[in-house]
């Protein structure tokens, strides 16, 4: 499933659809808050399911290469945040959701 | 690719909305030269575990990074307050990170070893009240 084919039947809103990658491959569903254990853990390509919505989400979101960000529980990101996302074209989306069922859902919708 | 490559970058302290920024521009700056994907991920890794570290516990820093067509070095030099115990701080878990900087989401004690894990040496270079360098390589 690609981030594109997410982003169109997953029911989770878009906050920041991305740019040119949305076409990449999801490989997985990672979910952490502690950021260091992302970005050590989290695979590259993965949709990273997480409540930590901060400019450092972003960052380490781009660096470990993750595929997109799932914010779960309604967390949300600031306008300066949400504005990074989208000039580092990082597909970020928005649900109510608990982790877990979004996860889930990711997972599902990849088998 | 040109012999050597020398990148240099000054890390605030205490800004947690622009630290990354070294570690995103090496990352692109390593695409474009063609680096492998894999290795360019390693690098954004433990450099931005570095350059994060500098900014929450050393009040920021300076870093420079080598590339040639055999490795990546990259020297992360603060003056900070210095580790007291590196053994210790390389321990997964263990971290001194104050609150305001945990409800960012740090704090695992976790960028350390992850700065091991993901390079092929780091040697960290302390002294309390003096500074830490650290110094990681990638081979590539
Ligand atoms: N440049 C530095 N100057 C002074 N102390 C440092 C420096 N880097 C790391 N430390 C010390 O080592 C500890 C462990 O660092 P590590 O990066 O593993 O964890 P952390 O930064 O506390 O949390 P995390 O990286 O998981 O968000 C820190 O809490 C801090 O006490
Ligand atoms: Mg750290």
């Amino acid at each position: 499933m690609t981030v594109q084919q997410l982003i169109d039947s997953s029911g989770f809103s878009p906050v920041n659809a991305g740019g040119d990658a949305r076409d990449r491959a999801i490989s997985g569903v990672y979910c952490c808050d502690l950021l260091s254990i992302a970005m050590g853990h989290a695979p590259a390509d993965c949709a990273w399911v997480t409540v930590m919505a901060n400019m450092n989400t972003l960052a380490v979101a781009a660096l470990a290469d993750v595929a997109c960000v799932v914010l779960a529980e309604g967390a949300a990101l600031d306008d300066a945040s949400a504005e990074k996302a989208k000039l580092q074209g990082i597909t970020v989306l928005s649900t109510d959701l608990p982790v877990f069922d979004a996860a889930l859902r990711v997972h599902t919708m990849l088998r | 690719m040109n012999d050597r490559i020398v990148l240099t970058y000054h890390v605030s302290p205490e800004d947690f909305t622009r630290a990354g920024e070294a570690s995103s521009d090496v990352k692109n700056k390593l695409k474009q030269m063609g680096v492998s994907p894999s290795a360019v991920r390693k690098v954004a890794i433990a450099m931005y575990e570095g350059e994060i570290n500098m900014v929450i516990h050393a009040n920021g820093g300076d870093i420079t990074v080598e590339i040639t067509p055999e490795k990546i070095v990259m020297i992360l030099k603060d003056v900070g307050p210095g580790i007291a115990d590196v053994e210790k701080a390389m321990q997964e878990g263990y971290s001194t990170a104050p609150d305001h900087v945990r409800s960012l989401g740090f704090g695992a004690g976790m960028g350390l070893p992850n700065m091991k894990n993901y390079t092929d040496d780091i040697q960290i270079d302390t002294k309390l009240g003096v500074g830490t360098t650290v110094t990681m390589t990638i081979n590539l």
